[in-house]
């Protein structure tokens, strides 16, 4: 059995006031709060006023590559793209991504060290358009890729493994990188 | 390091197309806070008695709450400072929304807009980037209109616009500033048309530090958790919910109708009830509401023809009161009052004024040439007239006041409900009510709701109902207000002393609310609401705190709001306000009570520690403001 995390929304129930965007954002914030930016949020509102429609959508997965198409949807006689409730951080759009950087965002979950007993957007929600629950489902526990190695995955797939191992290798014996002497 | 606060301010020069960064000086943010507090300090220093409405030297200042862009909740809005042309005083229009935040996150804490722009711009901040553009394209554009052309040709959904209708273009006096779902009134469109500038667009992605991080998350969770916890608040305050509609039931049968005329005392009844909850049922899509704020009591209707629009408070009445008309009327006119632009307080009663004028015959035939039969068609055919100024629209288009004397042929008379030359709630009454009698009269809101709140508006009924009350009652200052509350009879008249207690607690939690960006529907109005509602003059100085830095206690909160009431006052008195301009409307009571009415100013003035011509003077030793007694004196004022 494996646990699996979930994040309700009801879009009913939100009024688009982007509490959630905010709290996301100080929390994640390094260090912790120490900013307030709805743009560095892992969650954001598509707010459409005049008909009272709110989507909060989650940051999800990075992709370089767009959409070979763009599709719409139309909900209740208008026209949406369906870019506005699509969770990729990509390159055709600037969600989700730092602002400074441009480096993309993703939801954890606020995953923490002790855990939270929710994820943070959910605690402010103030009228439950976000509920949290786990349930438990079939299947092995997936073991998560550490930051590392995430980190050398993305390496990897833009030089190539042998170039990786390559430097990896010259640095490990003391050589210069960049303008930097570092010993690993 | 800067807490709270950017730090920044962005002065735009329209004559010279100049944009400047300025930092501000972080003294200023411990004297006056932020948003209304030091707006009004550069209205001071810098827009001297002289200058009148539409000179190029008169300012608009947007001035952001000092809690914008933090987690604070409910901090959203800003507050926009001018000289307004009706008045000749100072105006400060507040708005909520997502403008002031998304303001601070683009870096700035203020735009100062000085001059007239040669030809039809906006200005469009993107971070550092701040241009000011060709708006030729939007002249004659609605609200609506206006907002979505600008955020397509900038490509910026998440854009915000705060913009001005037709009727600010033609710098008619009733205009406000609209950003769609929120709106600064109180002629601050007119002087923003009068500059040539059509919209403010703003778009954010800077961070807001705050001094206490986690300290504050977790005051600002808890808030929230709170707020869940009480399912009765959700769209407190909206229209379509229905404790509301009770309420409001009050304004319809206590208020006057027409031009402030009479009252219909068992207007509400059944089948009132019925229309309105059959109009809502029919109009209303949705609700929606500000950043950062679980409120949502705005409601979003859709009336056929007319563009989508927000509609909140006493906006609600104002058509459908001055027309005798219905509600389906009043959800109709307030939709296309909205998108020219209008203020939907002040401009029914202009057109229900014209309307007496137009019956009494000294509005003629030739005035009014093209002008339908019914009253709808009436009401419509005026309106249109004024946003455009054509005919007697362009007479109408200077307010009530004005336009009264502009008529003359005894017009003078029928503008019987200004206060300091703008239009004031249609309320007339059968006694002397002290507190408001000096709400009415001194402060300069005008339209009392701006100010009223903290102090319940009527007394429960009996004793033991007070006491029930005041045993929860964690908003009120200090025990001497609890005390008048209980001892304050149906009927009654409390205390002159109390009154100006009252009158003056009332008054300084909204100076707090709004130099701090706070919605006073989570601050100074939850007073009369009572039950431990998030922001009172106890829990507010720790938020304060928490965000700045500064320390901040009960006291020092007090005083700061005091001292930017004493400014305020300081401003409007160096422009000519006197103590005789502070009465209410001849027919505002059927009994006057002169000598209550003198002694009621007397002791508010003492109170305050103005002179007896309501000039601050013990008041500037109290607060620290010297320069603005060397002044005072200078200008032999003092």
């Amino acid at each position: 059995m494996r646990t699996i995390k979930r994040i309700k929304i009801d879009i009913d129930k939100c009024v688009g006031c982007r509490a959630c965007e905010q709290a996301c954002s100080s929390f994640h914030a390094v260090p912790g709060y120490s900013s307030n930016n709805p743009d560095r949020a892992r969650i954001r509102v598509y707010r459409d006023e005049p008909r009272s429609m709110y989507v909060p959508v989650f940051a999800g997965n990075h992709t370089q590559a767009e959409c070979n198409g763009r599709n719409t949807y139309t909900i209740g006689g208008k026209e949406y793209s369906e870019c506005l409730f699509c969770r990729a951080s990509c390159s055709s759009r600037d969600w989700f991504k730092e602002p400074d950087s441009g480096l993309p965002l993703k939801c954890d979950m606020c995953e923490t060290d002790p855990p939270l007993a929710t994820p943070t957007c959910v605690q402010w929600c103030p009228n439950d358009a976000l509920t949290y629950e786990e349930v438990q489902e079939e299947g092995e526990e997936e073991e998560k890729p550490g930051e590392m190695e995430t980190g050398l995955e993305e390496l990897i797939r833009k030089y190539g493994l042998k170039a990786v191992i390559g430097t990896v290798a010259r640095m490990s014996k003391g050589e210069t990188v960049g303008r930097e002497k570092r010993t690993i | 390091m800067r807490f709270a606060e950017t730090g920044v301010n962005l002065e735009i020069d329209l004559t010279r197309g100049s944009i400047e960064k300025e930092e501000t000086d972080p003294k200023l943010t411990e004297l006056y806070l932020g948003g209304h507090g030091t707006n009004t300090k550069l209205l001071w220093d810098r827009v001297p008695p002289e200058v009148a409405p539409f000179s190029p030297d008169n300012l608009l200042i947007f001035g952001t709450g000092l809690l914008c862009g933090t987690p604070v909740p409910a901090a959203n809005r800003t507050t926009v400072s001018t000289i307004s042309p009706p008045t000749y005083l100072s105006a400060y229009p507040v708005m909520g929304g997502f403008w002031g935040p998304e303001l601070k996150y683009a870096g700035y804490d203020k735009v100062i807009i000085r001059g007239k722009s040669p030809t039809w711009v906006y200005l469009w901040i993107n971070n550092n980037k701040v241009e000011i553009r060709d708006a030729s394209h939007l002249v004659g554009k609605g609200v609506r209109d206006t907002i979505e052309l600008i955020k397509q040709e900038l490509k910026q959904d998440r854009a915000q616009v705060a913009c001005i209708g037709p009727a600010g273009e033609n710098r008619v006096v009733m205009s406000s500033i609209e950003t769609g779902k929120a709106s600064a009134s109180k002629g601050a469109g007119a002087i923003m048309g009068d500059k040539r500038l059509k919209a403010i667009a703003v778009r954010g992605t800077k961070d807001i530090v705050v001094a206490r991080p986690a300290e504050l998350f977790d005051y600002c969770t808890k808030m929230m958790n709170r707020w869940r916890e009480r399912p009765e608040y959700r769209g407190r305050f909206s229209l379509s919910k229905g404790d509301v509609e009770e309420y409001e039931s009050f304004h319809l049968n206590n208020f006057a109708w027409g031009n402030a005329r009479e009252r219909i005392r068992d207007y509400w009844n059944d089948e009132r009830r019925k229309e309105w909850r059959e109009a809502f049922q029919k109009y209303v899509s949705g609700r929606v509401g500000c950043y950062n704020c679980p409120s949502a009591c705005v409601d979003v209707i859709n009336y056929p023809g007319v563009p989508t629009y927000f509609l909140k408070c006493w906006s609600v009445h104002g058509y459908w009161m001055a027309s005798k008309l219905d509600i389906d009327f009043e959800l109709k006119m307030c939709g296309i009052s909205h998108d020219y632009g209008l203020d939907s307080w002040s401009t029914p009663l202009v057109i229900a004024f014209a309307l007496e004028l137009y019956d009494a015959g000294i509005l003629t035939d030739r005035d009014m040439a093209g002008m339908p039969a019914d009253t709808a068609g009436r009401f419509e055919w005026i309106l249109d007239r004024i946003v455009r100024r054509e005919g007697i629209g362009d007479v109408l288009a200077n307010g009530t006041y004005w336009a009264a004397r502009e008529i003359g042929k005894g017009a003078e008379v029928y503008d019987h409900n200004s206060i300091k030359r703008l239009e004031q709630h249609p309320i007339k009454l059968g006694m002397l009510n002290y507190t408001y009698y000096l709400m009415w009269t001194t402060n300069e809101k005008a339209a009392i709701t701006q100010i009223e709140g903290s102090y319940p508006q009527m007394p429960r009924p009996t004793r033991e109902d007070r006491e029930q009350f005041v045993r929860n009652w964690a908003e009120a200052p200090n025990e001497r207000l609890k005390q008048h509350y209980l001892d304050w009879e149906l009927r009654g008249h409390e205390t002159v002393e109390a009154a100006c207690e009252i009158t003056d607690w009332n008054e300084t939690m909204r100076y707090v609310d709004d130099a701090l960006g706070l919605c006073s529907y989570w601050g100074g109005f939850g007073g009369q609401i009572g039950q431990r509602q998030p922001y009172h003059i106890h829990s507010i100085p720790k938020v304060v705190s928490l965000a700045t830095g500064m320390a901040m206690d009960e006291a020092e909160l007090w005083r700061i709001a005091h001292r930017n009431r004493t400014l305020l006052r300081a401003v409007n008195v160096r422009r000519g306000l006197r103590r005789a301009d502070e009465q209410v409307p001849e027919d505002h009571y059927k009994h006057r009570d002169p000598a209550m009415e003198t002694k009621l100013l007397d002791e508010y003035y003492r109170f305050k520690g103005w002179n007896n011509d309501g000039i601050p003077d013990r008041a500037l030793d109290e607060y620290g403001l010297d320069q603005v007694r060397e002044d005072l004196k200078r200008r032999g004022i003092l």
